[in-house]
């Protein structure tokens, strides 16, 4: 099974759960778990928050999510053109964040890696950010192991 | 429902199906203006109707904690489900608000 789908949207927050549900409906097509379909939901959510935070620093821009399946696995990828990240390594520090006066945990990056098998990112200053995530989807394998 | 449940020096917050950046805004602005102006020594998060929840609530979270700290107050923590236990429980915020063990995955 191979299946693509293209989302994209203005960077304004009530698009976070917009992003995450169309995400998690496409996703269904591999009858993933619930505990699955949460981690993927969160990982995007986390994504595409930084997109609309951080990438556009509140300017209403596109943020672009592409999600593939393909067997048993999820690929995704969260673009903006916004300002990009200079320093990759220090942004994915757990607790790291740029902007503290915001409350930001500084742990969505720790939640994307923690939830997903793989985390990149692809940043470059005054161009955007992407950000590829990759899960295998167990098909209820996991449930019977357990 | 009422977001806000106040009852002397304890105030409720009812949170939303999902707690998110989005939803996170608007609690923080709400919670903070009462703390402020009522003698509010205990804050409980109340996440029964909560299905879903990132690192913003955590942040929003963390936030009030210092606030109430800062007010000799405290914060608790209740009815989480299974998908919010996950995502407190990595976070570590049990480090500094205890999670009850008693209400297991609902």
């Amino acid at each position: 099974m191979k299946n693509e789908m293209t989302l994209a949207f203005d960077s304004i927050s009530e698009n976070e759960g917009f992003a995450r549900v169309a995400v998690a409906a496409f996703v269904t097509q591999l009858n993933p778990t619930l505990e699955e379909v949460a981690d993927i939901k969160t990982a995007v959510s986390e994504a595409v928050t930084n997109a609309i935070i951080h990438g556009y620093q509140g300017e209403v821009h596109t943020v672009v999510v592409r999600v593939r399946l393909s067997e048993q696995m999820v690929e995704l990828w969260v673009s903006d053109e916004g300002t990009g990240i200079a320093d990759v390594k220090q942004a994915m520090e757990p607790l790291y964040t740029s902007r503290p006066e915001l409350e930001r945990s500084g742990m969505g990056f720790m939640f994307m890696e923690a939830f997903m098998d793989q985390v990149e990112v692809q940043s470059t200053p005054g161009l955007g950010t992407t950000v590829y995530m990759k899960k295998k989807i167990w098909q209820g394998e996991a449930e019977q192991g357990a | 429902m009422n977001m806000l449940e106040s009852n002397g020096t304890r105030l409720i917050v009812h949170l939303p199906v999902e707690l998110d950046h989005h939803y996170t805004e608007e609690i923080r602005k709400e919670v903070d203006t009462r703390i402020q102006a009522e003698p509010i020594q205990e804050l409980e998060f109340d996440f029964s109707r909560t299905v879903f929840m990132d690192s913003a609530g955590i942040g929003m979270i963390l936030g009030r904690y210092k606030i109430m700290r800062a007010l000799d107050g405290q914060v608790v923590l209740k009815h989480m489900s299974r998908q919010v236990r996950r995502v407190l429980t990595l976070s570590g915020i049990q480090k500094v608000i205890p999670l009850d063990k008693e209400e297991e995955a609902v």
